[in-house]
């Protein structure tokens, strides 16, 4: 039994706080965000040349990388890229993932279709001369990207030029991760070899490691303001029915991390308990975070109802999370199926 | 990073596995999951004749010497074999640790290895009716008197007292210092003059815990832990291992209901339904497995920190307060499956009654080893580093 990280996945951490803290401060966000494109483009070459998109990096590495990114709601697609897309790609697309040149997101959802990484069913279809057809919706940095890998009827995954299709924002209420609907009209594609199997255990994973990031992050600003905040003559943190908010969610933040580091170890490792660690680490770390996110709401008052603090921006990147793939009560009823029968 | 077993933990547990299957029998188990103390006295010797108690302890005073890890091992499978704990769990959680980081050697000796076999019980005397949480507050006084500490006042609250040969207890030895620095540990023989344990009947019926009145008790003026006015600090390793290694011991527990849970969901209930088809029932077991699953991965989290760094990590002081809560939710849980069938709590109720003395008791754990409240308010300033309340 060792439950730690290796001194160089702590190096690491180090690193991207500091990294990220200095090139791409959270209060730097909002402007980014708010605007267009809505990333910072020049800020790929940037994670590239720092090694995360390094084939060898392992799952363990990448949730590390991903707490940070996530507490620091970098915008931009490296959570597309790596989080999702980076299963299907063959060493040709690793070598310019990993060089900084290519930025790919993936193509799953379509209306009226189940949202969940493990949906085979599709109307979008690939011809024999490898054309694909077809809208998909809910695209994450769509329009930050360079291809995308899509999911065709039967589940295969082929990979389409973002160029070569139609890109439509969509209004998203988490501006740092903008979704898509893009549509393909004969785009070409190529093959790419392994299916959504491979992405699922792993995008649920790197979700939980950056929901973890934000739950963190939200309850540093609330703790912050709890400690400074007086009201009758005391400061506020010293109200138990404010600290008790911010203990309860840290609780839960700090519960669910365990359950993080499990899911992605028994992953990379192939363990056996590989899918009902993810379903468990996905849905209550996400869940974490929105509830830490709603507790430091109210512990801030007004202020945290306000556009200007940053902390509506967390909340929605919580949320984002907690509904991406499948959701909380799926999961649940995925556990239920291995643990009742 | 990695949660496998190393190969001599491996061995372990094989060993403690084909212990289990033979020396205990899950079917003949009392009924109704009450404690039966000449059972679990047997039963405690067993274990201990097998050489799995005090696994961590040091060798010369009947432990094993062997790591943490172990200890979790020996959890897992208490586990999964469904058998009871040794009885002696305040002797082994609270009495034995706080002894061997205090207790001269004379100490160690005379106590520690009977309190491993289960041969003298322990219990705690802290609360008092006038100090609950606020254990500084204590008013039980002892006084020299030649070689004799003269022990006068009351204790509450203090689980196996009725059956317990030996008490660790918080006395005032000082009532001109400052509250704190007042304060004595001392270690007193239950069968002396002057002890008299009234039961006090819980909301189960059953008389778990008690009071405990001193009379002009006299514990031999060695029987302390520490220097006179070192009570606070060695009070505090008590409830440090309290909230420490008991941390395996109740997330074991609430795997044992959770696993009796399933069991329960998956039978037809007393109206016929089997909760277990039902999607509310299974997102509620869903729940409560996220839960158990976050805590033991926590108390993996801790236990790691403590085996490289020494101490335990800040995660480790949410575990207990997150444990009572949801073994509350769990066993209210199973209760609710039974419907109104589910108020027979004996012969006749489902289990002989085994789930409604489980939910009552398990009222108890956000009142018990710092309550809910205290917990909470520890955790907002010395994890989170809030401005102190009091």
């Amino acid at each position: 039994m060792d439950f730690a990280f290796s001194a160089e996945q702590d190096m690491l951490r180090v690193a991207a706080k500091e990294f990220l803290a200095e090139q791409f401060p959270l209060d730097g966000v909002p402007a980014i965000v708010d605007g267009e494109p809505g990333w910072q483009p020049d800020s790929w070459k940037q994670l590239a040349e720092l090694g995360w998109t390094d084939p060898d990096l392992t799952l363990l590495d990448h949730t590390v990388l991903f707490e940070e990114t996530g507490a620091a709601l970098l915008p931009g697609p490296f959570f597309a890229t790596v989080a999702l897309a980076w299963p299907a790609f063959d060493d040709e697309l690793k070598t310019q993932v990993s060089n900084g040149d290519l930025r790919v997101s993936l193509a799953w959802a379509e209306n009226g279709r189940p949202q969940d990484l493990r949906h085979a069913d599709y109307t979008t279809t690939v011809a024999a001369d490898g054309r694909v057809t077809g809208t998909k919706v809910l695209v994450p940095d769509a329009a930050a990207t360079d291809a995308l890998v899509v999911v065709v009827d039967g589940g295969a995954l082929r990979l389409v030029r973002t160029a070569d299709a139609d890109v439509r924002a969509l209004s998203t209420s988490d501006r740092s991760r903008r979704l898509y609907e893009v549509s393909f009209d004969n785009a070409p594609s190529r093959a790419l070899n392994g299916s959504l199997a491979d992405i699922e255990n792993r995008a649920m994973v790197l979700a939980a490691a950056e929901a973890l990031g934000v739950g963190r992050r939200a309850l540093e600003d609330g703790i912050a303001h709890a400690s400074t905040r007086a009201q009758f003559g005391k400061v506020i943190g010293t109200y138990q029915a404010v600290s008790n908010q911010l203990v309860d969610a840290y609780a839960a933040v700090e519960l669910a991390r365990s359950l993080t580091y499990w899911a992605a170890w028994s992953v990379q490792e192939g363990d056996g308990d590989a899918e009902v660690a993810c379903a468990a680490a996905k849905s209550a770390a996400t869940e974490a975070a929105v509830t830490a996110c709603e507790h430091v709401i109210q512990v801030l008052g007004g202020v945290g109802m306000t556009w200007e603090h940053i902390l509506h921006r967390l909340y929605k990147r919580a949320q984002w999370l907690e509904s991406f793939g499948s959701g909380t009560r799926a999961l649940r009823a995925r556990i239920a199926d291995a643990v009742i029968g | 990073m990695d949660f496998r077993d190393t190969a001599e933990e491996a061995a372990f547990r094989a060993k403690l596995r084909d212990w289990y299957a033979g020396n205990f029998d899950a079917e003949k188990m009392p009924a109704a999951g009450r404690p039966d103390v000449g059972f679990l006295r047997e039963w405690s010797r067993r274990l201990y004749d097998g050489g799995y108690i005090g696994l961590t302890w040091p060798k010369e005073y009947g432990g094993q010497g062997l790591s943490p890890s172990y200890q979790a091992i020996y959890f897992e499978e208490m586990v999964r074999a469904q058998a009871p704990e040794h009885i002696g769990v305040i002797g082994l959680n609270m009495a034995g640790p706080t002894i061997i980081a205090w207790g001269t050697h004379e100490q160690k000796e005379r106590h520690l290895a009977k309190l491993l076999s289960g041969e003298e019980i322990w219990c705690q005397g802290f609360s008092e009716p006038g100090s609950g949480s606020d254990l500084a507050g204590a008013r039980t006084t002892a006084v020299l008197d030649g070689d004799h500490w003269v022990v006068n006042g009351q204790k509450v609250w203090s689980s196996y007292a009725h059956i317990a040969d030996w008490c660790i207890l918080v006395v005032r030895t000082d009532a001109s210092a400052e509250k704190h620095a007042g304060l004595s540990y001392l270690l007193v023989d239950m069968h002396s003059p002057g002890v008299e344990v009234r039961p006090l009947k819980q909301i189960t019926g059953d008389p778990e815990f008690n009071e405990i009145f001193f009379t002009d008790v006299r514990v031999p003026k060695e029987s302390i832990l520490g220097k006179p006015g070192d009570g606070w600090k060695v009070a505090m390793t008590t409830l440090l291992h309290e909230r420490g290694t008991m941390a395996f011991a109740l997330v074991a527990q609430l795997r044992q209901h959770f696993t009796r849970l399933v069991e329960l969901a998956r039978q037809p209930a007393p109206d016929g339904s089997v909760p277990a088809n039902d999607p509310v029932v299974r997102d509620a077991i869903a729940r409560e497995w996220v839960e158990l699953q976050s805590l033991a991965f926590t108390n993996y989290r801790t236990l790691t920190t403590l085996l490289t760094k020494g101490q335990p990590g800040p995660e480790s002081s949410v575990v207990k307060l997150v444990w009572s809560e949801a073994n509350q939710r769990l066993t209210k849980l199973a209760r609710s499956l039974q419907g109104l069938s589910g108020m027979l709590d004996d012969e006749g109720g489902v289990w002989d009654g085994y789930w409604q003395y489980r939910q009552l008791r398990s009222r108890g754990n956000t009142i018990e080893a710092g309550t809910s409240e205290i917990l909470r308010n520890i955790v907002a300033e010395r994890v989170l580093g809030l401005p102190r309340s009091r």
